[in-house]
């Protein structure tokens, strides 16, 4: 049976979503993309320096991935539907992650203001990827909004510490009808893995990737890890336990 | 003439379109997304809109993000 994950009519065969800052070259960014076999790219906007060079993102990123502008940088809901508004009046289809941030050390999102500018953009037949701090509460509130799926962080973004808050995600993928897509914090293959194993829908990674040694590789281990912690899931683990139980028959010899 | 560009004030020694300007600053305008006075301009209105004294402009791409 295939296993594929629809977002936005859109269906998706790898998990693996790949951010595209932090890159040492942006040369590198094709060869990552082809690594992690990623369909869903994240790209923000920025006003152009005048007096500098003049970066393109899109021209390092497959056409046939999905296109996933961010709206970082905004601080309000009303700048993250400014930002949205812009991404697709430049053609970049239909999908926008909400990214509100107040908290300059932390980078934790402003899930109130995430879940306004969600209303406004679903109402407007955006593909809503909100970004928020994972609480039942506030999800619920975006699966009322409309938003095409949920993505809690693991931990602050950039900080590659991994499910930091993983038991406020479990309770999301066991409550919330949506795809939970963990974003942020992701640091290691391991951790993807964790994420995937435990039923999140799919994980979004940037800074693992981008400031690994070898970024290129780290995709590839990055999406053997999404595939291997998605197929665990749905093979069911067994069961913990606290003692031991012998995996070899205990009678029938010796004694 | 003074217009705003990207929060910053330029002094526009003669009359210019969009397209103009962006030519002037040597910008590839393929990637750009432009913003006139708050309104987000189609391509094809770049080459008939002349700037004139306190235009606002953003100038906008794509560059990388997470």
């Amino acid at each position: 049976m295939r296993d594929v994950l629809t977002i936005g009519g859109k269906e998706l065969t790898n998990r693996l979503f790949l951010g595209t800052g932090k890159f040492p070259a942006k040369s590198i960014i094709p060869k990552v993309i082809k690594n992690s076999e990623t369909q869903v790219v994240t790209v923000a906007i920025r006003r152009v320096d005048l007096n500098g060079e003049q970066e393109n993102i899109l021209n390092y990123i497959d056409k046939d991935c999905i296109l996933m502008p961010n709206t970082s940088g905004a601080r309000t809901a009303e700048e993250a539907v400014r930002i949205a508004h812009i991404a697709r009046a430049a053609g970049c289809g239909n999908w926008i992650k909400i990214e509100v941030i107040n908290d300059n050390k932390y980078l934790l999102p402003d899930n109130y203001e995430t879940i306004k500018a969600t209303e406004i953009l679903a109402k407007e037949d955006f593909v809503v990827l909100p970004y928020v701090s994972p609480d039942l509460m506030v999800a619920k509130a975006l699966v009322n909004a409309g938003a095409a799926a949920v993505m809690p962080l693991g931990a602050p973004i950039g900080s590659n510490r991994g499910l930091k808050t993983k038991e406020l995600i479990r309770i999301l993928i066991d409550e919330i009808d949506l795809p939970i897509i963990v974003d942020a914090g992701i640091g290691k293959p391991s951790q993807a893995a964790e994420a995937m194993e435990m039923g999140a829908d799919a994980v979004l990674v940037n800074t693992a990737i981008a400031t690994a040694d070898d970024p290129i590789k780290m995709a590839a281990a990055f999406n053997f890890a999404v595939k291997a912690g998605r197929l665990a899931y749905l093979a069911g683990p067994g069961a913990e336990k606290i003692h031991g139980e012998a995996s070899s028959p205990l009678t029938g010899f010796l004694r | 003439m003074q217009i705003k560009v990207n929060g910053q004030l330029v002094e526009l020694a003669e009359m210019l379109t969009i397209t103009d300007f962006i030519k002037s600053k040597n910008l590839k305008p393929d990637s750009l997304v432009i913003q006139y006075n708050y309104k987000i301009l189609k391509r094809e209105e770049w080459s008939n809109t002349i700037l004139k004294e306190n235009d606002e402009l953003e100038i906008l791409n794509f560059v990388g993000g997470g």
